[in-house]
Order: C-alpha cells, then structure tokens, then sequence
C-alpha cells in the first residue's frame, strides 16, 4: 500500500517545499527510511505478538480442540456398576460418518433449515434494507426520529425479540387478529418457519439499512446532479447510479448477514422452541448434542459447521472480492487525486 | 516479512499443540470406574455453598439464614443459577466435569437424579442419616438410583384436576369425574348450559417440551400402562400404554382438547381456564392461589387425575437435595442438607413459596390445609403418582417422548406407530 503512494505523494510534498521552509528536510528523511530495518522488524513482531497471542487463545485453541473433541464418541454407560464410564472412547471419524447415516436425517434437516433461513433472511433483509437506507437518507422533517425508529429492532437483544414476537404469534396473538384465521404458530410446519423468518427480517433489516446508509452517505451530491442532467429517471439514477456506488457497503453487510444467519440459534431456540423439526438449525443441534453430554458429536457438527461458515465467506471473498478490492482501489485513487487537487492549492495560500 | 510471520505461526502452533497434550493428558487422569459407591467418607467442617435456581420468594435465603445463625463456622453461601432448569443443569454439569468444589449441595430436578448419579457427579448418601421413612414413598423414590439413596426430597409436585364448580353444580354435576369417560360425559351436561358457550372441555401441556412428557407420562400410566418398567426398561408398546395415548389423540380429535391446547404450557392453559374457556385443566398446585385472585375465585375446586378405569396417576415434579462428589467440607454439607429437608424447614417452604412438602404429616395438618385447601388432594396425587421414566440419558428420553407423542396429537402419526417408533428409540438411548 505504502509502495504505490510514496512517488505522488513525494512529489506533492516537494512541491509543497518550495514554500513551507521549515518541514520539508524531516520529511524527506522519512522518507529515505521507509524500507524496514531489521530493528523495525522485529519491533513490529513484538507489536504484533499480543494480538497473535490473544487469537491463538481465543481462536485458534478453541478450533483445535473442537477438532479434537469430535474424534471422540459419548462416554459409555457400564451395565454392571451401573455408572457412566469415565473415559470417552477414540471414534475416529465416526461422528463425521454418521451423518450419512441412519442418524444423519437430523443433521441435513437442521443443515437446510440452516441454508434455507440463510438464503431466504438475508435475501428479504437486503431488499428491506436497501429501501429503509434510502428512506432514511432522504432529507425530511422528522428524518431523526424516522432513523432512531427504523434502527430500534437492531438493538433490541435477539433473546427478547424472540419473546415479544412469541406473544404476536401466540394463538390468541395479534398477528392471528390481524390475520383472521387461527394459525397455531409455535406448532411444527411451514408457518413456524414463516414465524421465524419474519421475526428475523424485523430484527436485523436495519443493519443491513444501516450500513447502506453509510455507503449513500459518501456518494457526492454531484454524481446524482449529472445523472439527472443527463434525463435519467429516478429508477434509472438508482439501478445505475447509487446501486453500483453503495455495493462495497452492501456486499460488506450482506457477508455479514450470512455469517450471522448461518449460526443462527436464538431466535427459532426461544420463538418456536427446542428440537422442533421445522426450525432446528446446525447451531440448535449441536447444543442440543452438549446437553445431552455428547460433546463428540456436538463438536463434530460445530466443526461441520464452522467449515460451512468458511467456505461461504470464502466464497463470498472469491466471487466478489474483485469487486470489494477494486473498489477500495477506486477509492485509494479518488483520494490520491483529491491530494494533487488540494497541494496546488495549498502552496497558493501559503505563497 | 514473510519469514517471520511463518515463525510467529509455528510459535502458534507448537503452543497450540503443547495445549492439545496437556489436555490429552488431563483426560486420561480421570478417577477409576469401578470404585464402590457408598465408600465416601463424609469428613471436613467448614463453609460450604448451596446451589439451586434463582428464588423469587426470597425464603431459600431466609432458611439459610437460619442455618448460618446456629452455624456460625460452617456459612452456607447460597449461588443462585437462572430461572430456566436447562441451564441450571448445565452449570450444574460444568462445575461436576471440571470437577470443582465451587458447588457444594446442588438442588436438584427430581428427573436429573439418574443422570447425575450414574456420571458420579453426585456422592451416594447414607440413608440412615436422614427421616425417609415420614416421607411420601413415590417423592423418595425420585432421588433413589439402581437402589442407593443419591439425593434427599427437598420439595414435591403433583398434578391436579382443576374444575369449574359453578358449571358442574348447574348441570347437576355433584362429584367430581373419576374417569375420563365421567369427565367428557360432564362435559356434555356442561356444555348444554348457556354459560357454557364456546367452552372446550379439557386441556393439559401439550407443546412439545417438558410439559408434553408428564401429560403423555401420566395418560399411559393412568390406562394402565409405563412407559419404563420396575427395572428402568422401556416397555411402552403395550395395549395399556396405547389407550393413555388413543385418550389424548381422540380427545383433540374430537375437540374434548381445543386444538389450540397443542401449543400450551402451564401458564397458556392457566390463562384459557381463568378467562373461562376450559371446563376442566390439568395443572400443578402453584395455579390455585393465583386462581383464587382471579375472577373465577370460589368458582372452581381441585380433584385427583381422572384415569380410564378409576382415579388416574400424576407425574411427579419437585426438587432433591444432592451432594456434589467434587465438594470439599462433606460432613457439614450432610448436615445442612438434614436440616435444609427438615420438616421444618418444608413447612418454609410451604408457606412462603407453595412448595409441597416431602412430609405425609404436613398433609394433615389442619392450620395448613385451611391455609391451602388443596392439600388433601395433593396428597392423594403424590401417593398415586408415578415419577417420569429414571434413566440416565434423560435428556434422550424426553425429546424422544415428545416427539412421537407430538406427531400422534397432530395426527403426523397413528398412536400405534407413535408408540412403535418410540419404543425403539427409548430402546436405543437407554442401550447406550
């Protein structure tokens, strides 16, 4: 990063020496010393190594371990004293193997109930969210108190939107008055996945609104000012204008949206309920396994899990990482030029 | 750069890999399987801990109290865990798995006694040491593993036949129903008054959680049938145990049960009695006080569980007092937990809380009954009761019960393949 600015940004600077007599020989020995030392070096590895510490601890152990863990099967029960043995037998792969077993139905339910309130959340919350990111950026009267209401569902805690949208859809709930009809939420089947789903959209909508906001929020006014000029209408302007401008933002919530659904366990846990078929994530599964003191195959299925998590955002990075790249790329230039533009200027006032 | 990152990485790795021995290691030290139970030696005197969920009536405290009064060297530090008996089961077993001695006496869900005592997260008790013999037998049955004592009744529940009154009397109902066919046959006269419109006769807890294996539990035990047997095997695929099921499956069928009943629990069902919705519910004791404030106070009484032939039985709920194996200070635990079960320190509980007593004499006495007009009655169900099936995977247990108990009140499953497939499931958990 620091290779590409150095020769525009010497320039400027030197420029800009001309006039301002007393900076520019500090600068220019800075300058000479920006390739590191062996001293810098190893003054960057000690600045470092707190942090690689603290993820070798909290990230990197804690991964191992699961991996560990899922190798090992439940402790036995010993029929003739009747206790619990104490040491977990070495299974090898089995829990991995038992997936595509007798026993694995419940793990690829809970493994497309996962994919599926992934797809469908965060593909309802991107539009939802889009729409609320333009509402708010709109200048009205009232546009604080608009932004503060849109933003409340994202910072009630998920536990608690899980009991008050239990009390919409219970069966005397005011969602079955508004509705009509008695629909018996909280029971197995399609509608408790429906409960779930919008719930979920309510919750996590304005996050999504949120940092497209930020993203609107850097577009100039002038980008916008031309379109216009140029006759293109308000969906053209938005389709070709603010949509491409607001994607590095978008991109960087929607991956985050992903990530936050695919382990997503409150919400179904508390809404609906434990160990109901239509809304058992990956997540729900393996704490159910924990309880239950099988912690050979609840790590297994974390460990399936977290490898799920990866691949996607890999994916994510893969697919449209060119995009995220280029547009920081984009923006590095932007910026660069704003500098030409600005050191000119500043010679002329100091002159 | 680069080759120091790649060190920094090998540094990490060779930590990580030191931690995975190290535990590899921890694991292999565990005690021995085979060490008698029984053979705890209960020595040490000093400050222990009481463990049990949070208390809302603030009187768990107030017995401590009175403990820490007469025992000034021996303080019991009450821990409070959360509401929710999932995760105070959790705690409960974190603390046993890394076998601290932060806990001392834990209290105890009378259906976790098995789990715990197989995993010998719990020590087994001297039962001399403690007054079994003026306790209800079916409450001292909860804390009793493969025949050992394991824990010490501290609380019981039982399940009662809420009523309406004032409809029975109208329709010329003078008794409460015995049998189930009695009480749809009620329902019926019932059903025929004025008042009654829009009534639905019956309901229980039926969503599937908990709720939904003491009704399906108590259902089958009152046809007649088990769902484990004397020795802990399950044998839930019998004529008997089908007739438990076929009376709840036909009765939301029918709409004796509201189809809605499928999604209660105990405060859902507590709410449609109250607003004058059920003619009959199956609840605990704790409804009848909040009843009595309601708009239906003096119009309702409670009876025993009917059953198909005669009287049904309960299931049982309640807490033990269990001592954990990892705990230091034992001898004053032992004592603590002799007097923190005391008959005294029930009636406590009874008035400051509406906890039922593990006591037969509390039953009788007469300033309590006035105080809580319930008790007789409660008494007969806890006499009747049957506890909820005692195996160590309980956890399995459950979720299998609710689960094919949940597709055959839905209709997913016939009650015959409900009860097939539930046989075979309990079969594989307890296998293990």
């Amino acid at each position: 990063m620091t290779d590409t600015t150095i020769p525009p940004g010497a320039t400027v600077h030197e420029r800009g020496s001309a006039s301002l007599q007393p900076s520019p020989p500090v600068h220019r020995r800075r300058r000479t010393h920006v390739r590191a030392t062996a001293g810098s070096g190893r003054m960057a590895a000690l600045l470092v190594s707190p942090t690689i510490l603290v993820l070798t601890v909290v990230v990197l152990y804690p991964t191992l371990m699961a991996l560990h863990e899922s190798l090992y099967g439940p402790k036995g029960l010993d029929p003739s004293t009747g206790f619990i043995r104490t040491r977990e037998p070495f299974v090898g792969l089995h829990n991995y193997a038992d997936i595509f077993g007798v026993a694995g139905q419940r793990f690829w339910n809970a493994f497309w109930n996962t994919t599926f309130f992934t797809v469908v959340t965060v593909g309802l919350e991107t539009v939802i969210g889009v729409a609320m990111a333009l509402i708010m950026h709109q200048a009205f009267r009232g546009r604080a108190l608009v932004r503060a209401g849109i933003l409340v569902p994202w910072a009630v805690p998920t536990a608690i939107s899980g009991l008050l949208w239990r009390w919409i859809f219970n069966s005397h709930g005011i969602a079955n008055a508004i509705l009509g009809r008695q629909i018996l939420w909280a029971t197995e089947g399609f509608h408790a996945k429906v409960a779930v789903i919008v719930a979920e959209v309510w919750k996590t909508a304005p996050f999504i609104g949120l940092l497209v906001l930020a993203g609107l929020q850097v577009i100039p006014k002038e980008v916008h000012e031309a379109a216009r000029i140029d006759g293109a209408g308000a969906l053209r302007r938005f389709w070709h204008v603010t949509l491409p401008l607001v994607k590095p933002a978008l991109l960087v919530a929607v991956l985050f949206r992903c990530l936050d659904a695919l382990r997503m366990f409150d919400l179904p846990y508390i809404l609906v309920g434990a160990q109901k078929n239509s809304v058992e994530t990956l997540s729900m599964l393996a704490q159910n396994e924990a309880s239950n003191v099988r912690f050979g195959p609840a790590s297994a299925y974390a460990v399936i899990l977290f490898l799920y998590v990866l691949l996607i955002a890999l994916a994510f990075v893969r697919l449209l990482g060119t995009d995220l790249v280029a547009a920081r790329d984009g923006r590095k230039t932007s910026r660069r030029r704003l500098r030409d533009v600005l050191a000119p200027r500043r010679t002329e006032v100091a002159a | 750069m680069k080759t120091r990152t790649t060190r920094a990485l090998q540094c990490a790795a060779t930590l990580a890999a030191a931690g995975l021995l190290l535990t590899a290691c921890g694991s292999n030290g565990g005690s021995d399987a085979g060490k008698p139970a029984g053979s705890t030696s209960f020595e040490g005197r000093g400050p222990i801990t009481y463990v049990a969920g949070k208390d809302t009536s603030g009187v768990v405290q107030k017995v401590i109290d009175r403990w820490n009064m007469l025992h000034p060297k021996e303080k019991v530090t009450f821990v409070q865990l959360p509401t929710d008996a999932d995760s105070q089961r959790q705690q409960m077993i974190q603390n046993a798995e890394t076998k601290s001695d932060a806990y001392t006496v834990l209290s105890l869900d009378v259906v976790w006694t098995s789990e715990f005592a197989a995993h010998q997260w719990i020590d087994r008790l001297p039962e001399q040491r403690f007054p079994l013999r003026n306790m209800l037998k079916p409450v001292v049955e909860t804390a009793k593993y493969r025949g050992g004592l394991y824990a010490v009744p501290a609380s019981s529940d039982g399940g009662l036949l809420y009523y309406r009154t004032d409809l029975l009397k109208k329709a010329g109902i003078t008794k409460s129903p015995a049998t189930w066919s009695q009480m749809t046959a009620d329902c019926a006269k019932v059903k025929r008054l004025p008042e009654a419109k829009g009534m639905s006769c019956y309901a229980g807890q039926f969503q599937k959680y908990e709720g939904l294996t003491v009704n399906f539990a108590e259902s089958v035990d009152s046809a007649g049938g088990v769902v484990t047997d004397a020795s802990g095997k399950p044998d839930v695929d019998t004529a008997g145990a089908r007739k438990g099921l076929d009376f709840l499956v036909g009765a939301v069928k029918d709409g004796t049960i509201p189809k809605e009943a499928i999604t209660y629990q105990e405060e859902d069902g507590r709410q449609a009695f109250e607003s004058g919705k059920l003619i009959f519910l199956r609840n605990w004791p704790y409804m009848y006080a909040l009843a009595e404030k309601s708009k239906l106070a003096g119009k309702f009484a409670v009876a025993p569980l009917p059953g198909l032939n005669g009287p049904g039985s309960s299931s049982l709920g309640g807490h033990n007092l269990a001592l954990s194996s990892s705990a230091r200070n034992k001898a004053t635990a032992l004592d603590f937990m002799k007097f923190f079960s005391s008959q005294d320190s029930a009636s406590t509980f009874l008035k400051d809380a509406s906890l039922a007593p593990p006591y037969a004499k509390s039953y009788d006495d007469a300033s309590l009954v006035k105080q809580y007009p319930y008790l007789p009655v409660l008494k007969q169900s806890i006499l009747h009761a049957v506890p909820r099936p005692r195996v160590v995977q309980y956890g399995d247990a459950t979720s299998a019960i609710q689960q094919e108990a949940y597709a055959a009140l839905t209709g997913a499953k016939s009650s015959a393949q409900a009860l097939k497939d539930l046989q075979s499931a309990l079969q594989k958990s307890t296998a293990q």
